[in-house]
């Protein structure tokens, strides 16, 4: 702020100085007009300077001695709320507010008051790593429903490590989530390691595929579940007949396609998101390719009838989610009439996740005895969760933050609705 | 071998579609070139903005109801035309608020003016979608959406069915069209005259008497609404966009500029399709020739090796010693 003043007292220097050098009376309106000019700037710059210093006091005041009596918890949330996943992104966020106001109450009593802080990570792990920075500066947070997808949740959970703030991912699929035996990284959700030998199950022992073209969209999610997918469908005894990258953001897999037309599979695997899978799909049909193509978790949206409409038809997809509005019909009601929107299999995925979170935290309180709990502590409780019964997934973690329940469920779309009906389910080998 | 062939009809259907849309995106930026001799980075973003307005303008339509009662072709005609004047308006605006101040300026500084103009496009168009629909991954209504089989194999044993949406058929005639059309408008109307005398020596067209100012703009307005039309094109074929499309595509359709020879109209159509069909063809084939080596995603790698090569051996683009004295 000092900094501010100088240079704006040493511009009004400059102006008075030019002044002097012209003869007195001369353009003295323009004189006046360009003091005028740089005293409103000052005034700007130092009315903004003290409006984000007067909010992050503001913030900082009432974390740290409470506005009024309840000290603030923050409970943050990152997952992509715009860009090409945002719907499943916004339903993991309306799934973590929903019970966190549930909630508030509970906490109100134990002299806490409860706030939910969503961010945007927009699928994008640069954006990820810049709110996880935000996140950790806020000494009011003490944990993070996030994220979606696994490319944003690895480079980001170094960050929460640093700052020790425990994260509960509700959709994070990648191994090497867990397999760097982070502190602060869990997930409720089923592993790609074992979400691709499950899809692969099912193409060769459910579908009897023996020639499987592979389609991967090279990022961390999308080349690690095809390539789990390749060596499972191997050792099962299927043929894969190609392996094929494509490149995000593009809207014509056309050549793509053409090779697989060449090699005249009968199972099409892809690993990657639903808007290209959508497009993939479309333009298949609209070749004549006919066969069965099956995908990962993120082909779960309604994205896919959006973008492929009635061409859906014969695509499964493996779920680490289940169909909420089939296993629990009157939560689903309640998030539609709360929010307005339908039910996405990850809104009650972040409303368990949301209630693990608060479980841990109430865990801290009571063994810190009602005191506000460290995040180490939460980090701890959180971990130490088992036999937790959501409304999606009963959750036991292992020393990794691995679910020991997560299962893999088969869906297909067998009209163009979404979602596609459920036709598998395949239990994680313990 | 076999396979190549076999595939080869379908590959060359698929490449020559999008060809066709490389070439009409890469026109825009070679006739600025030839008139201005900067290269407007903000072209591919027009072309996005067109493929938006033609969408936009196509569901509102369906959401009016209008879009019942009249014919698909006259409604395809309505969305190409509005969103051709539409860029076609809004190229002429760029020009004039963001290039013309900067005319004397080094090119350097107009180029850093088309980049900044471009991320502003792209932020307004994923704000206004945002707004109206929630997500700025747009599906849009397919006109035309049927399937068209070529039956190729009835030819030559060797070769194997083509299929293509009837969309693809529109898209090639439309794109042709607007081609042929062009280079009439430039060859032989005294527009297109005054347009190429600009293009060779600005300062003496405008000793001939030559609103040097109103044939820049001109050549914005073509320009842009030839992007704009082919954005709608490309909507109509892939269904899905997002603000984003004008990126990657425009700098395949820059990069055909370059190989036809930029400054060249005929270069630029050839570059396009012959960018179009390369990468096409890599894609479907990259790993049958590497025998497994190589992928399908290295198809962007080959496109740009063959125009390093040209540009090694032939600096000035493969059509580009007709520039002088043409355009």
């Amino acid at each position: 702020m000092r900094n501010m003043w100088q240079g704006a007292s040493t511009n009004w220097l400059n102006v008075s100085k030019d002044g002097a050098t012209i003869n007195e009376g001369d353009d003295v309106s323009m004189k006046v007009k360009k003091l005028l000019a740089s005293l409103t700037i000052s005034c700007l710059i130092i009315g903004l300077l003290s409006a984000c210093n007067s909010s992050g006091t503001g913030g900082g005041a009432s974390s740290g001695s409470g506005g009024g009596d309840l000290t603030v918890i923050k409970i943050a949330s990152q997952s992509p709320l715009s860009g090409g996943s945002a719907i499943q992104g916004e339903s993991i966020k309306l799934g973590g507010q929903m019970a966190l106001e549930e909630r508030q109450a509970e906490f109100k009593e134990l002299g806490f008051d409860l706030q939910f802080v969503p961010y945007d990570d927009q699928g994008d792990q640069k954006k990820g790593v810049a709110n996880s920075e935000l996140i950790g500066a806020d000494q009011a947070v003490l944990a993070v429903l996030g994220h979606l997808n696994s490319g944003v949740s690895i480079p980001s959970s170094v960050v929460y490590e640093k700052y020790n703030i425990p994260m509960v991912s509700p959709a994070s699929t990648a191994t090497d989530f867990t397999d760097r035996k982070l502190k602060i990284a869990n997930r409720i959700v089923a592993r790609d390691d074992f979400q691709g030998p499950a899809g692969a199950e099912y193409a060769v022992n459910t579908v009897g595929a023996s020639n499987i073209f592979v389609i991967q969209d090279k990022t961390a999610y999308g080349q690690g579940l095809a390539e789990a997918f390749r060596s499972a469908a191997e050792e099962l005894g299927a043929t894969i007949s190609g392996y094929e990258g494509i490149t995000i953001g593009e809207k014509d897999f056309n050549g793509v396609l053409n090779q697989v037309l060449s090699k005249k599979p009968d199972f099409i695997f892809f690993g990657g998101m639903y808007a290209e899978a959508g497009l993939i799909v479309k333009q298949a049909r609209e070749k004549g390719i006919k066969v069965p193509i099956m995908g990962g978790d993120a082909l779960d949206s309604s994205g896919m009838i959006d973008i492929a409409g009635d061409k859906v038809l014969d695509v499964a997809y493996s779920s680490v989610s289940t169909d909420i509005t089939k296993s629990n019909q009157a939560w689903a009601d309640k998030y539609k009439e709360k929010f307005g929107k339908t039910v996405e299999n990850y809104s009650a995925y972040g409303y368990d996740s949301m209630n693990i979170i608060l479980d841990g935290v109430k865990k801290a309180i009571e063994e810190g005895e009602g005191k506000l709990p460290s995040r180490e502590m939460v980090r701890d409780t959180i971990r130490a969760t088992s036999d937790f019964d959501g409304i999606a997934t009963k959750v036991s973690f292992d020393d990794k933050g691995d679910n020991e329940f997560a299962k893999v469920f088969i869906y297909k779309f067998q009209t163009a609705t979404y979602p596609g009906t459920l036709v598998s389910e395949i239990e994680q080998p313990k | 071998m076999d396979i190549i062939l076999q595939t080869l009809p379908q590959v060359l259907v698929d490449g020559l579609t999008l060809g066709a849309v490389y070439a009409v995106v890469a026109i825009g930026y070679t006739m600025v070139y030839g008139i201005l001799e900067f290269i407007n980075f903000a072209h591919g973003e027009i072309f996005m903005t067109g493929a938006f307005v033609g969408t936009a303008v196509l569901l509102t339509m369906s959401s009016a109801g209008v879009l019942g009662g009249l014919p698909n072709g006259v409604t395809y005609f309505l969305i190409l035309v509005t969103a051709m004047l539409f860029t076609g308006v809004l190229g002429i605006g760029i020009e004039r608020v963001a290039y013309r101040p900067l005319r004397k300026a080094p090119k350097l500084i107009s180029l850093i003016s088309a980049i900044g103009v471009s991320f502003l496009l792209q932020d307004i168009v994923r704000f206004i979608a945002d707004i109206r629909t929630g997500n700025f991954v747009v599906t849009g209504i397919s006109l035309y959406g049927g399937n068209v089989k070529l039956g190729i194999s009835s030819w030559w044993g060797g070769f194997d069915d083509a299929f293509l949406k009837t969309n693809t058929i529109i898209v090639v005639v439309v794109a042709v069209a607007l081609m042929i059309g062009l280079d009439f408008f430039v060859n032989k109307t005294k527009w297109g005259t005054a347009m190429r005398a600009v293009a060779q020596d600005r300062e003496t067209a405008s000793l001939m008497s030559i609103n040097v100012n109103k044939m820049i703009a001109l050549t914005f307005f073509i320009g842009s609404a030839l992007g704009g039309g082919t954005g709608v094109l490309f909507a109509q074929q892939y269904g899905t966009i997002d603000p984003y499309i004008g990126f990657i595509l425009g700098m395949k359709a820059f990069t055909a500029a370059v190989l036809g020879g930029i400054g060249n109209i005929r270069g630029a159509m050839f570059g396009g399709l012959f960018i179009g069909v390369l990468e096409m063809f890599s894609s479907a084939n990259l790993s049958i020739i590497t025998g497994g080596v190589l992928g399908g995603e290295y198809k962007d790698v080959v496109a740009f090796l063959i125009l390093i090569a040209v540009l090694i051996f032939k600096p000035e683009g493969l059509f580009g010693k007709a520039v002088k004295e043409k355009v």
